[in-house]
């Protein structure tokens, strides 16, 4: 069991303090001790860098404004919806999908951490993880909105969902106006990472060229 | 007392630095191999989610604020590997192994193949477990924030709702409860619910008098408000 002594017993002082060192120095000796595979390593950073981003928890908001059956079904239970995409996983195994209204804006905080949705928007951005969205958002949300450019109604409540156990939340934003008959793939270029994370909104339809 | 991570309604931060979207995902190749680094580690299974996350949460309050987001990571990871007796201090210190580890851990090496189907895969919280003691609409009352079950300890109920009145809205069956979990005392489920709060109730001055702030939060959080 693990006590608070360990708090005056810190293993990592005795690494040297340059942080691109002290990785180097963990990688090497976990893979000379048989423990990590470098290839492995590589094949995570790619996943993440380059092939589970945004783009996908795109697909799922596009596919909610064209489908009113499958909007429907996300909201009451994203989990089986979302395994049928192939778009559950690491930190994001448990997922509830909250939409936005003309009455209501939802934002998504990890106070004590940076709980994320992984498989529908990769890995968080800086600021999400930063001391001053985490200590902020909650308490001031209108303030911090209008730090990225995002001016709320007043007619519009702000609920905040703070990101406390191993569910993570994924905003629908409105659909933006004009883009009726637009088809999944159109309506996909319009929504933005933090449109998703309810710290901007979508493109507006003359933003992207018309389908 | 809680730690320092717990940070939700504090005054004095500055305002977001906001990236634009189109920002590397990864700022420098460290944070990257940071992240490969600790998830590969994480795959040899010597220690849970819950505890990797209290030993970011254990780092000194200095550590923890002059740390940036991956130094973090990185220095909890060395912290653990040390405490599980999977890399030893003398290791630590040389940069170097002066063995290799025992055959069984070895054998529990994340391949390059096997790393699609275990992030896919993921690792599910949900569990069977007690049926839930309230339903969506009951009153209920956070319990004082405090650490549950050790001195110091891992929670996830955060500061600012502790002792605050909250209204349940979804529950969302039993989870690994992370109290316990953490400190290696089992994954003990608990029923797990959305609170929603009241802004009002939060904060001296609210922004707005429709505000919410919603959290997840553990049976054992909670008590009935008649």
């Amino acid at each position: 069991m693990q006590h608070d002594h360990h708090d005056h017993d810190h293993a990592h002082a005795v690494l040297p303090p340059d942080p691109a060192l002290r990785v180097r120095a963990l990688e090497t000796i976990l893979t000379q001790k048989g423990l990590v595979d470098p290839a492995a390593l590589d094949e995570i950073i790619d996943t993440y860098a380059h092939r589970v981003g945004p783009q996908e928890g795109a697909r799922v908001v596009a596919r909610a404004w064209a489908d009113p059956a499958f909007r429907a079904a996300l909201l009451d239970d994203a989990g089986p919806v979302l395994d049928d995409m192939g778009l559950t996983g690491r930190q994001g195994e448990h997922v509830t999908v909250v939409e936005n209204t003309p009455e209501r804006h939802n934002v998504i905080v990890c106070t004590l951490c940076s709980c994320y949705p992984w498989p529908l928007l990769g890995i968080p951005p800086a600021w999400y993880k930063s001391d001053e969205y985490r200590a902020r958002v909650v308490r001031e949300p209108r303030r911090v909105l209008a730090e990225f450019g995002l001016e709320l109604p007043a007619e519009q409540a702000v609920r905040v969902w703070d990101s406390t156990a191993e569910m993570r939340y994924l905003v629908l934003p409105m659909r933006p106006a004009g883009t009726e008959g637009w088809n999944e793939a159109d309506l996909a270029r319009l929504v933005t990472r933090d449109s998703m994370v309810g710290t901007g909104r979508p493109r507006a339809a003359d933003e992207v060229s018309a389908p | 007392m809680t730690r320092v991570h717990d940070m939700g309604g504090r005054f004095g931060d500055g305002p977001v630095k906001v990236d634009p979207e189109t920002a590397p995902v990864f700022k420098h190749d460290w944070h990257a191999r940071a992240l490969a680094v600790t998830l590969a580690a994480g795959a040899l299974g010597q220690w849970s989610l819950d505890a990797s996350r209290h030993s970011r949460e254990r780092l000194s309050p200095r550590d923890y604020m002059r740390f940036s987001y991956f130094e973090k990571w990185i220095a909890a990871l060395a912290d653990m590997l040390v405490e599980n007796g999977v890399v030893s201090r003398d290791e630590l210190a040389a940069g170097e192994a002066r063995a290799a580890a025992p055959h069984d851990l070895r054998a529990r090496r994340l391949e390059a193949a096997a790393v699609d189907p275990a992030l896919r895969r993921g690792g599910p919280a949900a569990r069977p477990g007690p049926a839930p003691r309230f339903a969506p609409g009951d009153r209920v009352r956070l319990r004082r924030a405090r650490h549950a079950e050790i001195p110091g300890g891992h929670t996830r109920l955060p500061g600012y709702a502790g002792g605050q009145a909250a209204t349940v809205l979804r529950c969302h069956g039993a989870h690994v409860f992370p109290d316990s979990n953490a400190h290696g005392l089992g994954e003990a489920p608990q029923p797990l619910y959305t609170v929603v709060l009241r802004a009002a109730d939060l904060w001296l001055a609210p922004e707005h008098p429709d505000d919410e702030v919603t959290l997840d939060a553990f049976e054992p959080y909670l008590e009935a408000l008649s």
